[in-house]
């Protein structure tokens, strides 16, 4: 053991002796480790942040879009067909046993005054059970009722984003505020739920007024955008899923092979498919990365060979006084690995730091596991075992009388 | 570790008498270059037994150095065989040979050969590392064979910081520190200047007088064969001459009647 510390001790002096060179070999290691360790701290981040998303739009969910998004998405995009009713909600909830709740939502952009401020942002309209659906409670106040959307109430629930621009430091409970000038009164705020998406989609970024209002006062149109559907149990959304599109082609009246006019998206499915994605883009990530970890290995091979040549005589000596192939070999490998493994000590700390840097800079989300760091370190360890061993066999294969009178 | 080795070689193949340190029976060597073939050496026979002290001589391209690469366990003979204190060197492994040159071989080379950026003391120790010496063990026996050779003040100097013949005793030092049977030289003194290589040669009388060391050593001159006590001729890879030396020179008295050069 304490052989192998002075051998190290050995490695490092020679390594010191040519700083510039050992430097600019490390710097391959560096920047291979630091780029898989950054990539994977990205990919991982984006997973991360996909399926917090998910998760936050609700358990049991499902979503029910008009158009048919089943069909490369290209032909009909989402909301723009008309046929996706109040009343088909309303059979959902009615006809479907395996459905718990369902909500009606359908939105406009809309400019929102108070006092002095106004604030840009989608007024969603919809229905109570559409938080619940979503799992999304108040922070503040209450939601509108079921009596505010047979009355075609102006009343307002608001995210957070909306909140702090508007209101500030201001209770905005029983504040009226004017949306496309009309009035409406504030009854709750609910919870930040934070950003979303890869795009940076704030959440909070909205308003929640009764479907009718909306439909009513603010577009003037009776057509829906979506249905928020919530199975009873988890188990059970495959077959609310199955449920609503019998219904709905039932009620649409869509017959044999005719197309769906609706698409039922079921977030089980869509949260396996992004986890997927995600792995895939990770692993394709890393994959790239590790090129350039390849390329610093060969550096280190490269460098290797040059210093075997020009420390022939060296070998010589040490092979002449009784040095075994063995200990030469052990010499030039451990100089080869402590190259690598400094790289890649260096390497971990710039992945860390970059990794800290891009959510800084880019916004983009970065998250590090320690499997990351650890594959990290054992893959510096390894590109230098692999990659110094030929150079350190080739040293100790080395004839000692011919070693010695290399010039 | 080394000490290892050397015990698990077969004890004694062949041995003449029990002081012979080294035998070498009808040794030849050739090289082949292409399609010609080297005849370096041509049938050497030669005993050396313990405390001796060796001149080989002989004109350039005679086969000196390669017959001492033989005897330092360096090369391997192409026919013929070779015991080094009744070992027959010709059936070890690698490993053994250089557990033998680590234990049982110092080596001094006509252009020093140590290490670069390395201190004397580092130097001289490098030997012990490699025999798995402790390192405090490593370093109290590198310090004696530094101030044997009377460098005892300059342990922490590089190479580069010290004269000709500073580099040589800090590699004869070197060659001692793991108390070997024998002592090679090849040309140790043909870098040197004639008052340095006297000193040198100093050195190797004290080490054969007084700790009985074998000695062989090659040269060019006949003033330096003249400390020795036995001279070997080589010509064309053969054995020309081999007698004993008379009138012996002790280097001690002939130092006293040599100028002082000022560094
Ligand atoms: N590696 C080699 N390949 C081919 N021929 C060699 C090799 N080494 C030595 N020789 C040849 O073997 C012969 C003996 O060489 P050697 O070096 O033993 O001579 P030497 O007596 O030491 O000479 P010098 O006094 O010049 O050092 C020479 O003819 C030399 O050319
Ligand atoms: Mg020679």
């Amino acid at each position: 053991m304490t052989e192998i510390l002075a051998t190290i001790r050995i490695a490092l002096r020679a390594l010191a002796r040519n700083k510039l060179r050992s430097g600019l070999t490390m710097l391959g290691i560096i920047i291979g480790v630091g780029a898989v360790i950054a990539m994977v701290a990205l990919g991982q981040g984006a997973q991360e942040q996909v399926q917090q998303q998910i998760a936050a739009l609700g358990s049991n969910m499902l979503f029910v879009m008009s158009g048919n998004m089943n069909r490369g998405g290209v032909r009909l995009g989402m909301g723009n067909t008309q046929n996706l009713v109040a009343a088909d909600e309303e059979a959902i909830v009615r006809e479907c046993p395996a459905v718990a709740m369902a909500a009606p939502g359908s939105g406009s952009g809309v400019q929102v005054v108070f006092g002095n401020d106004n604030w840009g942002t989608q007024a969603t309209g919809t229905e109570p059970q559409y938080f619940d659906i979503r799992d999304w409670p108040m922070a503040e106040g209450v939601s509108f009722t079921n009596e505010d959307v047979q009355l075609a109430a102006n009343v307002v629930v608001i995210g957070e984003t909306v909140r702090k621009n508007l209101f500030g430091a201001t209770d905005p409970l029983g504040q009226t505020v004017r949306i496309n000038n009309l009035p409406f009164k504030v009854v709750g705020v609910l919870t930040a739920k934070g950003q979303s998406g890869a795009m940076g989609n704030d959440q909070d970024d909205a308003m929640f007024i009764p479907i009718t209002t909306l439909q009513k006062k603010v577009t003037g149109q009776n057509w829906l955008r979506f249905i928020s559907v919530s199975a009873k149990s988890k188990n059970e959304t495959y077959a609310a899923q199955q449920q609503i599109e019998a219904l709905l082609r039932d009620r649409h009246k869509l017959r044999g092979g005719k197309d769906d006019d609706f698409t039922v998206r079921n977030l089980a499915d869509v949260a396996e498919v992004a986890d997927q994605t995600g792995r895939v883009m990770t692993l394709l990530l890393a994959s790239i990365a590790s090129v350039s970890l390849l390329v610093g290995g060969i550096g280190i091979m490269n460098i290797m060979l040059v210093s075997v040549t020009e420390r022939t005589r060296e070998i010589g000596i040490r092979l002449a006084i009784g040095a075994t192939e063995d200990d030469v070999q052990r010499q030039f490998l451990i100089e080869a690995v402590t190259l690598s493994i400094i790289g890649g000590a260096i390497g971990i700390i710039v992945g860390l730091l970059v990794s800290y840097l891009i959510p800084q800079v880019l916004g983009w989300a970065a998250s590090v596991s320690m499997m990351a760091l650890v594959i990290a370190v054992v893959f510096s360890f390894a590109v230098g075992v692999f990659f110094g061993y030929y150079p350190a066999r080739k040293a100790a294969r080395l004839n000692p009388i011919e070693a010695l009178r290399y010039e | 570790m080394g000490n290892t080795v050397i015990s698990m070689v077969e004890p004694v193949t062949h041995s003449g008498s029990t002081d012979s340190v080294i035998r070498a029976e009808d040794v030849h060597k050739y090289y082949e270059l292409g399609d010609s073939r080297v005849h370096a050496l041509r049938g050497v026979s030669m005993e050396i037994t313990r405390g001796e002290f060796v001149a080989v001589m002989g004109s350039s391209g005679s086969g000196k150095s390669t017959f001492m690469n033989i005897l330092g366990c360096l090369d391997q003979p192409s026919s013929g065989r070779y015991f080094l204190e009744g070992i027959d060197v010709s059936t070890l492994e690698k490993k053994q040979l250089a557990a033998i040159r680590n234990q049982k071989i110092g080596f001094v080379f006509q252009g020093f050969n140590l290490l670069a950026r390395t201190t004397a003391l580092e130097n001289a120790e490098l030997p012990a590392f490699y025999a798995r010496v402790s390192q405090e063990e490593r370093l109290r026996r590198a310090k004696t064979a530094l101030q044997m050779v009377g460098l005892g003040d300059r342990m922490d100097h590089f190479p580069s910081q010290l004269s000709g013949g500073q580099q040589q005793r800090v590699a004869i030092a070197r060659a001692l520190v793991n108390r070997p049977s024998i002592l090679l030289a090849d040309e140790p003194t043909g870098n040197l200047d004639s008052r340095t290589s006297v000193e040198v040669m100093e050195i190797f009388q004290k080490l054969n007088e007084e700790q009985g060391l074998t000695i062989v050593l090659v040269t060019h001159e006949h003033d330096i064969a003249q400390f020795c006590k036995r001279a070997v001729v080589f010509r064309d890879g053969t054995i020309r001459k081999d007698d004993l030396i008379s009138n012996r020179s002790i280097a001690a008295d002939v130092l006293k009647t040599m100028p002082v050069l000022e560094d």
